[in-house]
């Protein structure tokens, strides 16, 4: 089941406002009229193109065919639809042939896609961020040449950094870039876990390969970008020869099977040819700017997986009839339906709470991306990188976590019914968990927010980030509906500042390993703060609300203010503990001997 | 070059769960999600394509509905059609006064061809068109699922319950349309934004002359009754014994 039209429209308009965006230079061609129609376009889309075969290719997933990736027929109509329509080109600048919609819609309109089918949705987040890349970094030359079939379609892109003895650790990648007369490159190496590596439900596959030129510098100062695509591509567009990027196994998943996994060899004949992109030994660095972009999309795809689950729950919970109310006795009364009984509601609130503060936490970090690039100065811009490049890390982990975990409690709904195929529960907790290691691991973000994102420019984005919390805080005192909220919210600052302090401390003292030891427990106490924060911004929108809403509006605003209230009584007070232990600077961990395990 | 006419209805949308008020007075619409009646869409769909044939030059939507329903021809801009018109008219759309309008426009612009949905999905109605086609003396061609124009004729597959049926009818004429008349497409975002520039006329019930009464008369709504629990039937012997006690067979 699809995210729902009611909250689409709450988050995208009355939380971050989108239609204010309309009035900026780089929207103007949209109003609200404009944005309805896209999301309306993209919710009939995911329902008829994507929702129906999300089963299908779970069942059956791809599968080599003389030395070829057979896959669902339907995935390619989807897909072809989906291009034709204009929502890979969505958020992209006009000037290369984009719609300039802003990120708020766009995110939103992923998470409708993601929430029908994941699988289907993977090849265009990973097109939209090889356009994306190519687009900033591209010579002219290469964005004439590549932009149009990625944006339009009819080529999909690939993301081919992991190797298969380096995930986490792309410094010790092996692949290799001789250059040749005329300025290309000779490609060689091989690549692991590629999605989308190989398929026939595109014209053409551009991956976009990080390998190292001979003579750089070790490690990932040595590592650059090339463009290399599957046929080679002719300065007007058209298909050439094929480049020698061979296809050397799948990979089997526990879920998101829509999306093809490939291991793939780059020049086993010593003809595959890549243009460089970007500058040489920065290629690492140039992805990583564009890493944000992609990130969040992984944190859309974990909120729209939660959310499917969560709806499927609800409507078990409201149609199963099972057991009587605590207290009644006669077995001659009517069955109630499941959702009567306080557990299951204290479950469905535990995913309400989730994926709904998830999708408020993305939706934000979109917004933040629509203000920067329409930012007034470079201070602003500064400011507002900064509070993304923070985020970023809190936006792609929190919900691999939390809306796994809503997932979990889904199954748990359907009680055995939900561990059965006969419901999507299951597979949408398999989907789900990807998410968990894609795209930097859990632990890698954790180090990446507080080893990095944290004392980067001394501390500004963290303290930007405070500040904006205290201004909801203040405003929340002052409305009074949610006062004792506020107060929670603003203890827990607190306790992100103090243990901050300590870890900044023994950072300075060089000791690094032992400050980093809980980076984990960190990443997930500073998330359970920001999706908090944006739960009590969903709930003062809502009271806000109440006083003119009719009566089908007034359960949904309340509902928002009951899912607030949970999260603060049932979620929040996890961080006092997590963000004491880190500040003990606990090496429990760390001391425990290797023998001992 | 011919002109076509369609009819976009706006209804509650299909994937809304229904409800009627409690005092019987209609339906709840507030904060419903409301859209173009499918089988408009469908109506629309072929319109385009016969445009896209270049079997028409102009397409134009017309509604009759709240200003709201401004967001329905939008779409059908969107779609494709060129321009709009809504005729302003609070409360539900009875059949014969769709009739009517749709006749008075049809008499302004002199289409080739009406098409509309074979019924609407709120009402079930299913009199527009054959009203129309009264009020205004020409042909008409029912639940249309197949269409090709011949010459200044047009033949018509319509699905009957016998089977099929084809006609073939002189223009200008009105055609329903059934749901395997085609499949319509996806608005395309480009073409969202260019719907913002087409023109969107608006106007009313009496500046076209149209009397808003009906001899047709709603006196109350009801939910229709729950279904009744089933029951467990140990082989079919009990089945068709079953079915011959009700009546059924
Ligand atoms: C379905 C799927 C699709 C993928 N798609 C792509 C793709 O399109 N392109 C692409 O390039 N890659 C892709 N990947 C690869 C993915 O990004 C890597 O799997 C991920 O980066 C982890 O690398 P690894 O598997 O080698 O695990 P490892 O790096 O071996 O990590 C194993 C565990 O050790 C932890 N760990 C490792 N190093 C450290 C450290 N320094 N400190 C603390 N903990 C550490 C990790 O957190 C993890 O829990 C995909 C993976 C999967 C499963």
């Amino acid at each position: 089941m699809l995210i729902p039209r009611r909250d689409i429209e709450f988050q995208v308009f009355e939380v971050v406002e989108a239609e204010a965006l309309c009035a900026r230079e780089r929207y103007a061609a949209h109003d609200r009229a404009t944005l309805d129609e896209v999301l309306g376009s993209a919710r009939r889309l995911a329902e008829e193109r994507f929702l129906p075969y999300a089963a299908l290719t779970d069942v059956h997933e791809p599968e080599l065919v003389d030395g070829r990736v057979r896959i669902a027929p339907e995935a390619r109509v989807a897909l072809r639809e989906l291009g034709e329509a204009g929502f890979i080109a969505a958020p992209f600048d006009a000037e290369v042939g984009g719609l300039q919609v802003p990120q708020v819609v766009n995110q939103a309109c992923n998470a409708l896609f993601a929430s029908a089918h994941v699988g289907f949705h993977g090849y265009s987040m990973l097109t939209q961020g090889v356009a994306n890349v190519i687009r900033v970094f591209g010579s002219d030359e290469q964005r004439r040449r590549y932009l149009p079939g990625l944006l339009e379609g009819r080529f999909f892109g690939t993301m081919c950094l992991s190797e298969p003895h380096a995930g986490s650790s792309l410094a010790d990648i092996r692949s290799r870039a001789e250059p040749l007369p005329g300025g290309l490159y000779a490609i060689r190496g091989d690549k692991m876990w590629i999605s989308g590596g190989e398929h026939e439900l595109s014209d053409n596959i551009i991956h976009l390969v990080l390998a190292k030129v001979p003579g750089g510098p070790p490690g990932v100062k040595g590592i650059s970008l090339f463009i290399v695509p599957r046929y080679r591509v002719g300065p007007d567009g058209g298909l050439g020869a094929d480049n020698d990027v061979r296809l050397t196994g799948l990979n089997h998943k526990m879920g998101w099977r829509g999306t093809v996994n490939t291991a793939l060899a780059f020049g086993p004949n010593g003809e595959c040819l890549g243009e460089r992109i970007g500058e040489e030994h920065r290629g690492l660095a140039s992805m990583f700017q564009l890493m944000n972009e992609a990130r969040i999309g992984v944190g859309v795809c974990s909120v729209a997986l939660g959310y499917a689950g969560y709806m499927n729950a609800l409507a078990y919970a409201r149609d199963r009839l099972q057991g009587r109310p605590l207290g009644q006795r006669d077995p001659s009364t009517p069955q109630v339906p499941i959702l009567r009984h306080a557990d299951v509601r204290r479950m469905l609130l535990a995913q309400k709470s989730w994926v709904e503060g998830g999708l408020a936490l993305e939706l934000y970090c979109a917004r933040l991306m629509d203000d920067l690039a329409t930012a007034r100065d470079a201070g602003e811009g500064a400011r507002l990188h900064g509070l993304v490049e923070l985020l970023t890390p809190i936006a792609k982990s929190w919900p691999s976590e939390f809306c796994l975990e809503a997932n979990k409690l889904a199954i748990q709904v359907l009680g055995g019914a939900g561990y059965t195929r006969d419901y999507p529960v299951e597979r949408l907790y398999r989907d789900n968990r990807l998410n968990h290691i894609h795209e930097g691991a859990y632990g890698i973000h954790g180090l990446d927010l507080l080893g990095r994102k944290v004392p980067q420019d001394g501390g500004a984005a963290l303290a930007a980030l405070a500040a904006l919390v205290r201004e909801t805080i203040a405003a929340a005192r002052s409305d009074g509906s949610f006062s004792q909220e506020a107060d929670q919210l603003d203890q827990a600052l607190g306790g992100i500042d103090a243990a901050t302090r300590r870890v900044l401390g023994a950072m300075a003292k060089g000791e690094a390993e032992r400050a980093l030891a809980n980076a984990t427990v960190y990443l997930e106490a500073v998330g359970h703060v920001v999706v908090a924060w944006r739960w009590l911004e969903q709930a003062r929108v809502a009271t806000r609300a109440l006083g003119t809403a009719g009566a089908a509006d007034r359960a949904f605003y309340e509902g928002k203010q009951a899912a607030c209230r949970f999260f603060f009584r049932h979620e929040l007070p996890r961080v006092g503990p997590q963000l004491a232990l880190v500040a003990s600077l606990d090496e429990t961990p760390l001391l425990m001997p290797d023998e001992g395990f | 070059m011919r002109k076509i006419l369609v009819g976009v209805k706006r209804v509650i949308d299909y994937n809304v769960r229904i409800r009627v008020k409690p005092d019987g007075t209609g339906v709840v619409t507030d904060g419903v999600k409301m859209s173009i009646n499918p089988f408009d869409e469908i109506a629309l769909e072929e319109a385009l394509r016969m445009r896209e044939r270049g079997e028409a030059a102009e397409i134009i939507a017309v509604c009759i509905g709240p200003d709201d329903a401004q967001q329905q021809l939008r779409t059908a801009l969107a779609m494709g059609a060129d321009r709009a018109i809504l005729v302003k008219h609070d409360g539900p759309v009875d059949p014969l006064v769709a009739a009517r309008t749709l006749h008075a426009i049809a008499q302004k612009e002199s289409p080739a061809l009406v098409i509309v949905g074979k019924q609407a999905i709120d009402d079930d109605a299913a009199q527009t068109g054959p009203m129309l086609a009264a009020l205004w003396d020409r042909p008409q061609a029912t639940f249309a699922s197949k269409v090709e124009f011949k010459g200044e004729t047009l033949v018509v597959t319509r699905e009957v319950d016998a089977g099929l049926e084809t006609d073939e009818v002189d223009l200008p004429a009105v055609i329903t349309a059934d749901l395997r008349l085609n499949e319509p497409r996806y608005v395309k975002l480009p073409d969202i934004m260019k719907a913002k520039k087409k023109p969107l006329d608006v106007t009313d019930l009496a500046s076209l002359g149209v009397d808003a009464g009906s001899p047709a008369q709603v006196v109350r709504w009801e939910p229709p009754a729950q279904r009744q629990k089933g029951v467990m039937v140990k082989d079919a012997a009990e089945l068709v014994d079953m079915l011959k006690k009700k009546g059924l067979i």
